[in-house]
């Protein structure tokens, strides 16, 4: 999933400190299950703005509403009739949706609730962390399942730096070094050949390097 | 025991503080309480083993909140006191209801009377 939190209040005030009228959306999908902008956290949200314009004086209102997805035209057309009641959106999608959303309706100011972080799990009950740096060639193949692009600080392909010590990371010790968790896999699937075999050099222009990427599939286009 | 607790008080029961959502807490301000607080079990004593320290999270995230918005986080607490300890509960009555007269009207129950001066479907 897509693992965000939310702006601290202060800078979402600021967005739509001369609003009256605003229009919070939420998104059912990744940031719901990451706590940061379902349709609970939409009302939290909802709350504390309208408390912290009455403290100024003023009211806000505010109408909230959570579509399936932000990333999706069919589900963002739910709100073409109702956007235009409002003087701004602030939307508790991902940068994705909030996007979506800006290119959709041109002529509505939309505002980010969230900070985007990254791609990745909860590991436990509010702890996420990141997997997948979406380079566009994947190598968990050859690395027992274990992204070292993610996972090491320097994106090493071919085994640890000389600065992993005792499992971890030099750059933080609570940090575990990738290598040593993708060796100590391949140990245990028997599979240690894998890690002779040298990782070849990479092509990086399938990740963000080489500008922002499309896929295009004619078989689903209409 | 006929113990007292000061009338300005409302209780509001649940089933169990696990169920008290940070949106409840809100709504409370929003409303225009001055003041809230949770009372829970003792913590190790929950019939649903973690429904109070959940409870004791959830209170330090909306106090956070409603430090960040300028209402006082410090007009929200928690408090454990155990289910058969009657004068416990009126003595944090007490405590709870000077701590709130000292701090004064919650900022949005001001707000509130202000803006709906002759509104009276508005009780705060
Ligand atoms: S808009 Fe973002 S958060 Fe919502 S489903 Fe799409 S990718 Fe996930
Ligand atoms: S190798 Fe690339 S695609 Fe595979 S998990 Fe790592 S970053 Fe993601």
């Amino acid at each position: 999933m897509i693992v965000a939190e939310r702006k601290p209040l202060d800078e979402i005030i600021g967005f739509i400190k001369d609003c009256k009228k605003i229009l919070i959306v939420g998104c059912n999908e990744c940031v719901t299950v990451c706590y940061a902008g379902g349709k609970k956290e939409v009302a939290i949200l909802a709350s504390a703005l309208k408390m912290a314009f009455l403290k100024e004086g003023k009211e806000l209102e505010v109408k909230e509403v959570t579509l399936e997805r932000q990333c999706d035209q069919e589900y963002l057309e739910e709100i073409r009739d109702i956007i235009d009641q409002y003087d701004a959106v602030v939307s508790m999608a991902c940068g994705v949706g909030v996007q979506f959303m800006a290119e959709k309706y041109q002529s509505m100011p939309v505002y980010p609730a969230l900070n985007t972080l990254f791609m990745g799990g909860a590991e436990e009950m509010g702890v996420w962390s990141e997997r997948c740096q979406g380079c566009g060639q994947c190598i968990l193949g050859q690395t027992a399942g274990i992204c070292p692009i993610t996972r090491c600080a320097k994106r090493l392909l071919n085994g640890p730096c000389g600065g992993s010590t005792q499992g971890h990371c030099e750059i933080n010790k609570d940090l575990p070094c990738a290598w040593q968790l993708i060796l100590d896999r391949l140990k245990a699937l028997g599979r240690l050949d894998d890690y002779d075999r040298l990782i070849s050099i990479k092509d990086w222009s399938t990740e963000r390097s080489g500008g922002p990427r499309k896929i295009v599939r004619e078989d689903l286009q209409q | 025991m006929r113990l007292s607790y000061p009338d300005s008080i409302r209780i509001i029961q649940v089933p169990c503080t696990g169920r008290v959502d940070v949106i409840h807490l809100m709504e409370a301000f929003q409303r225009g309480a001055d003041g809230v607080y949770v009372v829970g079990c003792l913590e190790g004593e929950c019939h649903y083993l973690t429904g109070n320290l959940r409870a004791k999270k959830r209170v330090q995230y909306t106090k956070q909140l409603l430090d960040e918005i300028g209402v006082g986080g410090d007009r929200l607490e928690m408090y454990n006191i155990a289910a058969s300890d009657g004068p416990r509960f009126s003595e944090v009555a007490r405590e709870m209801d000077e701590k709130i007269r000292a701090l004064g009207p919650s900022p949005i129950k001001t707000m509130l009377q202000k803006l709906h001066a002759d509104d009276l479907s508005i009780h705060v």
